[in-house]
């Protein structure tokens, strides 16, 4: 009776504390600009089932894919056992869900599988972080948090399965003894084999205890992580969802034509129309690109919510690779890190509130943007469909557009194309020279 | 050998229309070495007897470098200027050999007024040889090893890994691909205006990286499907002094050369 009714405060607890920092990140990424996803949304069900369902991005590594497929699996799976664990725990029943019989006994079977391929899959994982030093986890912008946060991620997912095993091996022995409560039921192909044996010589007590605190440990723990998630690039398992129902469906290298543009250089080609007459409205004049979070689109701010971190953008980008400052995965760091400040600054001082800071200059610098060659290696690897490039793209219009900053060559080129309609210095009368030439 | 290249304006007056529109690019208009790329295209359209035209004095530049650089005004600028000339003339059929105007013509210009089928022109040429129409008498590169590098922005941009591979194996060549080729190819370095300045500080030039996969397989021919990365490439084989073992075509000259 005590231990459902701490059950039902945990629990309460927990839940609300998630949906308050789910409804901070909803609202952080609502602050972007509304705009229409592209296609229609059958095919954007189908991005999402394909690429985040069924992890179809994921193999183009092929051990990492592979790892990565067995602990996401892991986790769904294992977590049915999860509502098992709830009801248990709410009524303070055990093992509710073995009336099933023979199924019952297939399940806790298969969870048990599938938690020891976890652990595996995390220590590789470990290994592959810590010891092997592969490049991609080793950039400057994994320096401290996001360091740590994919080791705590991986250690806190081995000991939940681990509490799982636990459980179990101590309830079979208990099960076996014929102890009261722990009723014949589950099968327990793992835990038998390498727990069960350490746990025979101990007392009937002893093990209730264990039993009880691996139990308790594992949904406390599910819950913590749980809690965990909104403050780590674990989130992931979340977003991964809605931000690929958001992928950019058209061809990779189609950039945006701005609006705003658009009905301005309609005007100035328009003879027509009176080039002294002022605007209609007193509608606030709109930025080209942008300079903060802010002046992203709402789907911008979804990516960064949602970059697992994983650095398969950097390890393609030519830009890193030749030794440039530009990394795709800091660009989507960046604008969630600003993105949580902004969002902070918000609940703390008001919506009003100016720090003086931007996304622009203060996160992400202009070497930085100025390196990109548009070549889509990023969005091609990319396991959830984050786009680094249009974020590029509208802070490098911001910096010509707005603040002017071309390089000279660059100015010097689109001035070309303006004057000649070549980026290089020569005449347009001469276009078809070329023909004579043969 | 002469080429015979009809502008809009001369098939307009005569009552005439093309069948397709060669869009050559500034790069195909200016750039010494583009411009034997535009010629060898031009030689198998004419060897085809294709009925096709260009805009000539009237093309100007599609606008890409102005919009990868930031300039969107500029861009739209040179976009709804092209389109008002495309459009005055009903061009319905585009062909380009530079996939950075094939990307913006095909992609940002619809939603500006211009829709037009537009095609590169390895997937021109592709189309005419499983019609038959274009036969290749192979010889010159037969047994030779060919390495594509894919442009961005045709492969990973819009997807066309296939066209220019077929045109290799036309060839009676020998297609080595690079350790990263198709939608992990890497990029040679110019694209997003790269092209137009120094690259930023680092410790390695894309071009050399990128040259560094190709010479690695050791092939006799690095073949591109784009103006700027033959630059590009050109460069880094010059660079790693190979200039004399490998060669880099585009594919409209390896072709050109066998008809
Ligand atoms: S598009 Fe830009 S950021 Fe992305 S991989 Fe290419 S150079 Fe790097
Ligand atoms: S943007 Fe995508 S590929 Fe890059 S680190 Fe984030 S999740 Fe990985």
């Amino acid at each position: 009776m005590i231990s459902s009714i701490i059950f039902i405060i945990i629990l309460g607890a927990a839940g609300f504390l998630f949906y308050k920092n789910v409804a901070f990140i909803r609202r952080n990424i609502m602050l972007g600009k509304k705009v229409k996803p592209s296609g229609d949304s059958s095919e954007r069900w189908k991005t999402m089932i394909k690429v985040a369902l069924g992890q179809s991005k994921m193999t183009a590594r092929p051990i990492a894919g592979f790892l990565h497929i067995l602990v996401y699996a892991g986790f769904i799976i294992i977590n049915i056992e999860v509502l098992e664990i709830l009801i248990d725990g709410i009524f303070g029943t055990h093992r509710i869900l073995s009336f099933m019989g023979g199924f019952y006994d297939v399940l806790i079977g298969s969870f048990e599988v599938l938690a020891l391929l976890v652990i595996v899959a995390c220590a590789i994982f470990l290994v592959r972080r810590n010891i092997l030093k592969i490049g991609r986890f080793h950039k400057p912008e994994m320096k401290k948090w996001p360091t740590t946060d994919a080791n705590l991620i991986l250690i806190f997912e081995i000991a939940l399965m681990m509490a799982f095993l636990k459980m179990n091996a101590a309830d079979q022995v208990l099960q076996a003894r014929g102890v009261e409560h722990y009723i014949n039921a589950g099968s327990f192909p793992v835990s038998s084999w390498f727990l069960v044996p350490l746990f025979e010589s101990y007392s009937d007590s002893f093990l209730i205890f264990v039993e009880k605190a691996a139990w308790w440990f594992h949904i406390v723990g599910i819950l913590a992580f749980m809690n965990y998630l909104p403050y780590s690039k674990h989130f992931h398992i979340i977003l991964a969802f809605p931000n690929t129902y958001y992928s950019k469906l058209e061809n990779k290298t189609q950039i945006n034509n701005l609006e705003s543009v658009t009905n301005e250089v309609k005007l100035m080609m328009d003879p027509t129309a009176d080039p002294y007459a002022t605007p209609a409205t007193d509608a606030p004049v709109e930025k080209f690109g942008a300079k903060d979070v802010t002046d992203l689109t709402f789907i911008q701010l979804m990516n960064a919510y949602s970059c697992t971190e994983c650095g398969r953008c950097t390890s393609e980008c030519p830009a890193n690779i030749t030794g440039k400052k530009l990394s795709p995965r800091k660009i989507m760091m960046d604008t969630r890190d600003r993105l949580e400040e902004v969002g902070k600054n918000i609940d703390k001082k008001g919506k009003d509130f100016d720090d003086g800071k931007a996304l622009l200059g203060d996160y992400i610098l202009e070497e930085e943007l100025l390196a990109c060659t548009t070549c889509n290696a990023c969005t091609e690897a990319c396991p959830v469909n984050i786009d680094p490039v249009s974020i590029i793209m509208d802070l490098r219009r911001f910096l010509i557009m707005e603040q002017s900053k071309a390089p000279a060559e660059w100015t010097t080129a689109l001035t070309n194309i303006e004057n000649n309609g070549a980026p290089w210095q020569f005449s347009q009368s001469d276009r078809l020279n070329w023909k004579n030439e043969a | 050998m002469a080429v015979e290249v009809k502008t809009m304006a001369e098939l307009t007056a005569a009552g005439q229309k093309p069948d397709v529109l060669f869009w050559v690019g500034c790069a195909g208009s200016f750039d010494d070495r583009a411009k034997k790329i535009t010629l060898a295209f031009a030689k198998i359209l004419n060897h085809l007897n294709i009925n096709f035209a260009v805009l000539g004095t009237e093309e100007s530049c599609t606008g890409d470098p102005a919009k990868r650089a930031g300039n969107e005004f500029l861009f739209q600028m040179q976009a709804m200027g092209n389109i008002q000339v495309l459009n005055a003339y009903e061009v319905k059929n585009i062909v380009t050999t530079c996939p950075h105007c094939f990307n913006t013509l095909k992609n940002e210009y619809p939603s500006l007024g211009g829709n037009y089928e537009v095609q590169h022109h390895t997937q021109f040429l592709q189309k005419l040889i499983n019609e038959g129409k274009l036969k290749i008498e192979g010889g010159e590169f037969k047994g030779k090893k060919i390495t594509f590098h894919d442009p961005c922005y045709l492969g990973r941009g819009n997807g066309e890994y296939e066209a220019p591979r077929k045109l290799i194996e036309e060839l009676d060549a020998e297609l080595v691909e690079m350790k990263r080729c198709k939608s992990k190819g890497l990029c040679c370095g110019a694209g997003g205006g790269q092209m137009f300045k120094e690259a930023e500080k680092g410790d390695k030039e894309v071009n050399i990286e990128r040259t560094e996969d190709a010479l690695e397989i050791k092939p006799d021919v690095i073949a591109t499907g784009c103006p700027f990365c033959m630059t590009m490439m050109t460069d880094g084989v010059k660079l790693k002094e190979k200039e004399h073992e490998v060669k880099v075509f585009d594919l409209a000259e390896l072709l050109a050369k066998g008809i």
